[in-house]
């Protein structure tokens, strides 16, 4: 039996992950003086503009200038600086992925990218901001690790951790309020991921803000007998393997769940490490082929079966095909 | 002050063994990129002697210069001076290029070796550069930061996002060194894509900007002295060169942008740069 993530016994209490990386990169800001923090004219919304009203002589904006972003940012590592880049998810991993290939991977930089505004929870700005291959754009990145956390006590966490590995991180932040998961007593490692439930009838991986959705599917599914594990992967790159494999085992089907595409995002990370260790059933939800549109985020999950009562769905036709 | 006599000698002694180096680097490797660096040698060469203060003794401290060849591609040329300044063992300059070389075909960064960063996609460097003398600015280090670009490199856009930005923080301990030849892969730089009057672009972006010939070295130096008094404003030295130079055939030409010469060719290019041939 596996130990659970202690979670958090406040009642529906909702922060956006972006407003907790603001609160925490100001508290490491405080701790560590080698913390410098640039971003691309979007500190309001980034948050990042707590820390820069704190430590101004350590806050850079660069402007709209992303690529030159990461560029100054791989610059600065050189003397010494440990450095947190921000700006929207779209323009941080997808307009400067080359500098942030050439400049930030390929020479090892101490290079945070902690970008917010990933995924469909953007909402009504529409598919031109709503970040769907952000995962895949920095996984497949050598030398880049990759951490999606799921509410604001693993973003602090993640900020944490961040600054204390070395080398290139990439945080993925939403911009939207979702509920608190963990208990203040919940603590990140790189490379392991935490079971939330157990259960050994289906295993539900997630990871950001589908991890509460796979919550409410565990939930739904109890009432129909099925027992379902909830397993939080946020640090995808490097991945949980023995926990996939041990859910693999265990529950015998996996399905993930993203708010991003299917197509070289967390799914396939997990089922890579299936095929190649544990080969179960599994079925991948998130954007399948598709970019999104213009609406509430709530209503945007629902839209594109994101949901929780969506996922318990695809959970229990996937629970069809394991062996008996 | 001025170059001695002595140094201006020594400078052009060494820019010609450099560029004896380039084609004997490249064609050992049987590929590469001789027509760039053989026009930077003499410009390379007078900021390496006079103006770098990078040594294998200071290698590793916080407060040397750094330099960032934005160029990547035309690395032999800067491998070259490096051996020069003892920072690469001169056996290995053979090995250019070569599977397991420290010497990979666009510069790795490498602190052991005095190679500052990472470089080789066109239009990466100068933000680089530019983030560097922020930190050691924020550090205040007593150092400076030389990057070179080029005429080509002029057309991607992050460049001019960098200039931007380095006006902008009033960076006076960067220096940029554009290589001005007028030849880009595919042929007349003023043919494919004109970047136009850059001393007149980089002053119009905040910079402290001249236009010296490439391969006066006397004129090179006295811009990287002029360069070093301004302090609040980063410094541009447009170097207008030829490509290729010291080499007849290579001058002047696209041709001999990334192309190795055969043993013949190496033969008569040694010969033209002054070089005892065994």
């Amino acid at each position: 039996m596996h130990q659970l993530a202690p979670l958090s016994k406040g009642a529906n209490q909702k922060i956006a992950t972006r407003a907790a990386y603001g609160q925490a990169l100001l508290e490491l800001g405080n701790q560590h003086q080698d913390v410098v923090v640039l971003d691309a004219d979007l500190s309001g919304s980034t948050k990042t503009a707590v820390f820069g009203k704190a430590h101004p002589d350590r806050f850079f904006n660069c402007g709209v200038a992303e690529s030159n972003m990461m560029g100054a940012a791989a610059g600065l590592a050189c003397t010494g600086r440990k450095v947190f880049a921000s700006s929207f998810a779209m323009f941080a991993t997808g307009k400067a992925w080359e500098p942030v290939r050439q400049s930030i991977c390929i020479p090892q930089m101490d290079v945070k990218i902690c970008a917010s505004h990933a995924g469909l929870t953007v909402g009504e700005d529409g598919k031109s901001h709503q970040m769907l291959e952000d995962i895949t754009l920095m996984r497949v990145l050598p030398h880049m690790k990759v951490i999606v956390p799921a509410d604001s006590v693993e973003t602090a966490e993640a900020v944490r951790l961040a600054y204390e590995t070395p080398g290139p991180v990439y945080v993925r932040l939403s911009r939207a309020s979702t509920p608190v998961i963990f208990g203040d007593e919940y603590r990140l490692e790189l490379g392991r991921g935490a079971i939330l439930r157990d259960g050994s009838d289906i295993c539900i991986a997630a990871c950001g803000v589908e991890l509460a959705e796979a919550m409410i599917a565990a939930d739904i599914l109890a009432n129909r007998n099925i027992e379902a594990r909830v397993v939080n992967l946020a640090c995808i790159d490097p991945i949980d393997v023995d926990l996939i494999v041990d859910s693999a085992e265990h529950c015998g089907a996996i399905l993930t769940a993203e708010e991003h595409q299917i197509r070289g995002g967390f799914g396939d990370a997990v089922a890579q490490v299936v095929v190649r260790h544990h080969p179960v059933p599994m079925d991948l939800v998130g954007m399948d082929d598709s970019f999104g549109q213009s609406g509430p985020a709530s209503d945007l999950i629902r839209h594109y079966g994101l949901d929780g009562p969506s996922l318990a769905d695809r959970a229990e036709t996937l629970m069809q095909r394991k062996e008996r | 002050m001025a170059l001695t006599r002595e140094e201006a000698t020594q400078i052009r002694k060494v820019a010609l063994e450099v560029r004896q180096d380039i084609v004997r680097m490249v064609h050992a490797a049987g590929c590469g990129h001789p027509g760039g660096p053989l026009g930077m040698a003499d410009f390379m060469s007078t900021l390496f002697l006079q103006h770098l203060n990078l040594s294998s003794d200071n290698r590793l401290s916080d407060d040397r210069d750094r330099f960032v060849l934005g160029n990547g591609h035309t690395c032999a040329g800067y491998y070259a001076l490096l051996a020069q300044k003892g920072l690469i063992q001169r056996e290995e300059l053979l090995r250019f290029r070569k599977l397991g070389s420290q010497l990979q075909g666009h510069p790795h960064r490498n602190l052991e070796l005095g190679i500052d960063f990472s470089t080789g996609s066109l239009g990466t460097g100068l933000s680089v550069a530019a983030g560097m003398a922020l930190g050691a600015r924020l550090n205040s280090w007593d150092s400076r930061v030389y990057c070179t670009s080029s005429d080509g490199e002029s057309q991607e856009g992050q460049i001019w996002e960098a200039a931007t930005s380095a006006a902008h923080w009033g960076l006076g301990n960067l220096t940029v060194l554009v290589d001005f030849n007028n030849i880009q892969i595919d042929g007349r730089m003023r043919e494919i894509m004109d970047v136009r009057d850059l001393e007149a672009k980089y002053s119009a972006f905040g910079w402290h900007a001249v236009t010296v010939d490439g391969h006066d070295v006397i004129a090179v130096d006295q811009a990287l002295c002029a360069a070093k008094e301004t302090t609040d404003q980063p410094s541009a030295i447009i170097a207008i060169t030829t490509i290729g130079k010291g080499v007849s055939y290579m001058e002047d030409t696209s041709a001999w942008h990334g192309v190795a010469p055969n043993d013949e060719q190496l033969a008569q290019a040694l010969e033209e740069l002054g070089a005892a041939v065994s």
